[in-house]
């Protein structure tokens, strides 16, 4: 941010925005609430601190995600980001049910409209044969919500699919 | 903490008084719970934080900050918000195979009517 405005950061700090001022780019003069919640949660040093050990152009989704997680923090001083997790994985785990049970339906009716064979090479003691047969195991496939702390967290664009 | 100071005093290199708004959240065999929340927002905000709650909310708050904090520091960039979008891309994903599965089981039920 070139010429005499000094940026929201430099605004809020009292003092003279350099040329390379490292908060510049990302909280311009006519937004001052987005640095003002950042600094509230995190500190400007701290914040500066963060950027400066990011390269340039992963800086505009760290200064985002602060954002975010500064804002969830004061909606909800207790539990900030981590209620909102926890929201989220209850809602996967229901979706998992739901799907279970779908998809364990599908399976019943698939098995109600197959044809009763006579199987005589079967051993009558081995009633776990039929069922190893019709695969069951295939039908009952869902994503796994466990472990996602440690998933891959790379992508290129990822504040267009939460609603704030 | 009456005989030895708890891990943010002792981080922060100070006596640790009798009523130290860290030492009930951040005890003295965890150093690394606290140097977690004193790199991302700074011990004067994680204190400032935790006197603005009602005290029996206290330890909920300082457990979350730790489990943001450490986010943040394995992922610089997205933190904690990288697995929310992860969780969203889950639901979203999910919702899609419910709907399909639903549609698959329409189908199944019209065609066995069909039979009938």
């Amino acid at each position: 941010m070139g010429g005499n405005s000094p940026c929201a950061s430099c605004k809020l700090l009292r003092r003279r925005c350099a040329k390379d001022c490292v908060f510049a780019p990302y909280f311009p003069s006519d937004d001052p609430h987005k640095f003002a919640i950042v600094h509230k949660v995190f500190g400007a040093s701290n914040v500066s601190k963060m950027l400066q050990e990011l390269s340039v152009h992963q800086r505009a989704d760290a200064v985002s995600s602060l954002v975010y997680e500064a804002n969830a923090r004061m909606r909800d001083p207790v539990y900030g980001c981590v209620g909102a997790i926890s929201y989220l994985q209850n809602q996967v785990s229901q979706l998992q049910m739901q799907l279970a049970v779908a998809q364990a339906e599908i399976l019943c009716i698939q098995m109600q409209n197959e044809p009763v064979m006579p199987t005589p090479q079967m051993d009558p003691e081995d009633d776990k044969s039929f069922l190893l047969q019709n695969n069951l195991p295939q039908y009952l496939n869902f994503a796994s919500s466990s472990n996602v702390i440690h998933d891959s967290l790379k992508r290129e664009s990822i504040f267009g699919d939460i609603v704030s | 903490m009456i005989n030895g100071r708890c891990s943010a005093c002792k981080y922060l290199r100070r006596k640790c008084p009798l009523d130290c708004i860290f030492s009930p959240y951040f005890p003295s065999n965890d150093p690394e719970r606290f140097s977690c929340v004193h790199k991302i927002y700074g011990s004067s905000n994680v204190g400032k934080m935790l006197q603005q709650l009602p005290v029996h909310l206290r330890a909920a708050a300082a457990d979350c900050l730790c489990y943001e904090a450490r986010c943040r520091i394995q992922d610089p960039v997205y933190g904690c918000v990288g697995i929310i979008s992860l969780l969203y891309q889950q639901i979203h994903s999910a919702e899609n195979q419910l709907a399909e599965t639903k549609a698959e089981i329409a189908v199944l039920a019209v065609n066995k009517n069909f039979q009938i």
